[in-house]
């Protein structure tokens, strides 16, 4: 390899994880150490008020998925015609559609399509990411060349072009967005956790495993794996915010759920028609879905710190 | 120098060659007769005859270790089969929508650039706390909005609301700045967020130090000495975002309407044209890989201290 360009998946995996704002103030050089530490002190209060936020969105939003009817009385699917294309007000907070059907009635239910879609997406990348990852670190040499190449050939196809070549072939809906969402993040975990599997193997404890008799497969579960957890824990929480956004995008596109599905990205593709009179169509989906986003990039931040 | 030349051309080659495997197992070999599938469809109501015929014209008669050859070398020559769509070649839709692409993706390029540089600049050299905290914060909220929804939102706003944007029959130039500013917005926040990183970074460097102990001014050190440094790691950053440019170009395209090679991208899934979405993959990959191909042949001449050290490890 050439020592001056860090490999794709990692810049990939970091370029994507927020700014991390709480490294000391580097504007300003001239500042003594102590006053840096202080004001360090001081900025952490912030933050976790924004790690509190984020988890609360998350949670709202699995609520949603999990227990819609706690929020809302309207059926997300079935309107009343003659409350169509309300502007937002204390009856409809987001407004109603083209049909009359309550708008924030079927971003809740819509919560379900799109979570459980990302789920499946990170979860299939995650299962086959990390298996191509340990193996490739554990095994070494030409298994680990091979497979390390396949990766590559993975991350030189943009990831919209690499899903859009699967739904091809696998047709059009929910799971299958999912699936070919799931295909496209399998390269970064697999860099990721090869990485990760690479160094801790090479540690003393490892070699003490394998020293004291440990065979390959319990010492790779018992000892390789915890140890490698926590930073590919990271990058699935990163990976869900973008796996929400590429189903959306999907959805968007016509390629996941069919209507009259609620799913937000096609909730926004519906409400684009209506664009010219009734702004609320696009807007509030559209908020939801970067509220959601954000905050899993948040979180996928903190996990990765504390690790 | 000529080994290491040599061996990373090989290396993208060699990319290449998988990616259009890949491709072809994908697209090809999995679906079977991928390229019948429309044609068998009952609704289009051919007899037997005619789809005999067609899987003549498109050469899906033949083995598949044949077929596979023959694609290799009809991509090789810039021949990419025909379209299921239109029956007219691939190379003739690509070619139409490549210059309309091209622009979109270049101008928005530079916008990216322009914008992950202002916060990345402002941020650091600001000496007010809260204007830092929140420049650092719009990467991570640029990577969080749909591109779709961003570009439906300009729409809403610049061409709704205050009509300044005319959505149809206006200028070239009218029409390029709203898909222009969406495709950039996703674009700059990985730009923004490794510049701030590396600028963080080269600030705690001796050489830093040194200039300011000699007295140098704030702008003196961040530009001769901090910028300077700073930017080589956002060059290896903006030749992996080409990816997301064509990415973001079929949203982009297909919000606005405009014809390239996003919404040729568009059209194919949804016709199931996969000769079509089978070039624009390749084509795709083939651009990723020479532009960071040539990302890391410029690194040494732009930095002569890795000059030496690229020698070594070839």
């Amino acid at each position: 390899m050439n020592p001056p360009v860090a490999t794709p998946a990692d810049l990939a995996a970091t370029s994507r994880r927020p700014v991390d704002p709480d490294v000391p103030s580097a504007g300003e050089p001239d500042a003594p150490g102590s006053a840096r530490t202080s004001r360090r002190w001081f900025r952490r209060r912030p933050i976790t008020v924004s790690l509190v936020l984020a988890w609360l969105v998350v949670l709202v939003a699995l609520l949603f998925a999990l227990v819609p009817g706690l929020f809302t009385d309207y059926d997300p699917v079935r309107g009343i015609a003659a409350e169509k294309l309300q502007a937002p007000s204390a009856a409809h907070p987001f407004g109603t559609d083209q049909i009359g059907r309550d708008l924030f009635a079927r971003v809740v239910y819509g919560a379900v399509h799109s979570l459980s879609g990302a789920f499946v997406a990170v979860l299939v990348g995650l299962v086959v990411g990390t298996a191509i990852g340990v193996l490739a670190g554990s095994l070494g040499g030409v298994v680990d060349g091979v497979l390390m190449r396949i990766v590559d050939v993975l991350l030189s196809i943009p990831g919209l072009l690499l899903a859009l070549a699967v739904i091809i072939l696998l047709g059009f809906g929910t799971i299958n967005a999912a699936i070919a969402v799931g295909i496209g993040s399998i390269a970064a975990f697999a860099r990721l956790s090869r990485s990760e599997v690479v160094s801790v193997r090479r540690s003393d404890y490892v070699e003490a495993a394998f020293g004291s008799g440990g065979r390959f497969f319990s010492v790779l579960w018992r000892h390789v794996l915890p140890n490698s957890v926590s930073p590919v824990l990271s990058l699935a929480a990163l990976q869900l915010g973008v796996a929400i956004l590429a189903i959306s995008t999907l959805g968007f596109l016509g390629y996941g759920a069919p209507p009259p599905t609620p799913e937000w990205g096609l909730l926004i593709a519906e409400g684009r028609n209506y664009v010219a009179t009734s702004w609320w169509l696009t807007t509030f989906p559209g908020l939801i879905v970067v509220a959601v986003v954000l905050s899993a990039n948040r979180i996928s931040q903190s996990i990765g710190r504390s690790s | 120098m000529n080994r290491y030349l040599a061996g990373r051309i090989g290396q993208a080659v060699l990319v290449l060659w998988a990616a259009f495997t890949l491709s072809f197992v994908l697209l090809q070999a999995l679906p079977g007769d991928a390229i019948m599938i429309k044609f068998e469809n009952p609704e289009l109501g051919l007899s037997p005859d005619q789809i005999a015929e067609l899987r003549l014209y498109y050469g899906a008669d033949q083995p598949l270790i044949l077929q596979y050859f023959q694609t290799l070398v009809g991509f090789l020559s810039g021949d990419f089969g025909y379209s299921v769509e239109t029956g007219t070649p691939v190379i003739e839709r690509i070619a139409e929508g490549l210059p309309a692409t091209a622009q979109l993706a270049t101008a928005a390029f530079l916008l990216a650039v322009v914008l992950a540089v202002t916060i990345a600049f402002v941020s650091s050299y600001t000496r007010f706390a809260w204007l830092r905290t929140v420049l650092l914060g719009v990467p991570s909220l640029f990577v969080s909005i749909p591109t779709f929804w961003l570009g439906i939102l300009l729409i809403q706003v610049f061409s709704f609301q205050l009509g300044l944007v005319p959505t149809i029959g206006g200028t070239d130039a009218q029409l390029l700045i709203l898909p222009v500013i969406t495709l950039a917005v996703p674009i700059s926040a990985p730009l923004a967020q490794v510049l701030c990183r590396s600028l963080d970074e080269v600030y705690t460097r001796p050489f830093v130090s040194v200039a300011v102990a000699k007295g140098a001014s704030r702008q003196w050190v961040l530009w001769r000495h901090v910028a300077r440094n700073a930017l080589l790691p956002t060059l290896t950053i903006a030749g992996l975002t080409i990816g997301e440019l064509i990415a973001g170009s079929v949203i982009t395209e297909t919000v606005f309407g405009r014809n390239g090679i996003g919404r040729l991208t568009e059209q194919a899934v949804t016709a199931q044209d996969i000769p079509v979405l089978q070039a624009i993959v390749i084509l795709a990959a083939f651009v990723f890989v020479t532009v960071n191909l040539l990302v890391d042949l410029l690194f040494p001449i732009l930095d002569p201290r890795l000059k030496g050290r690229v020698g070594v490890s070839a």
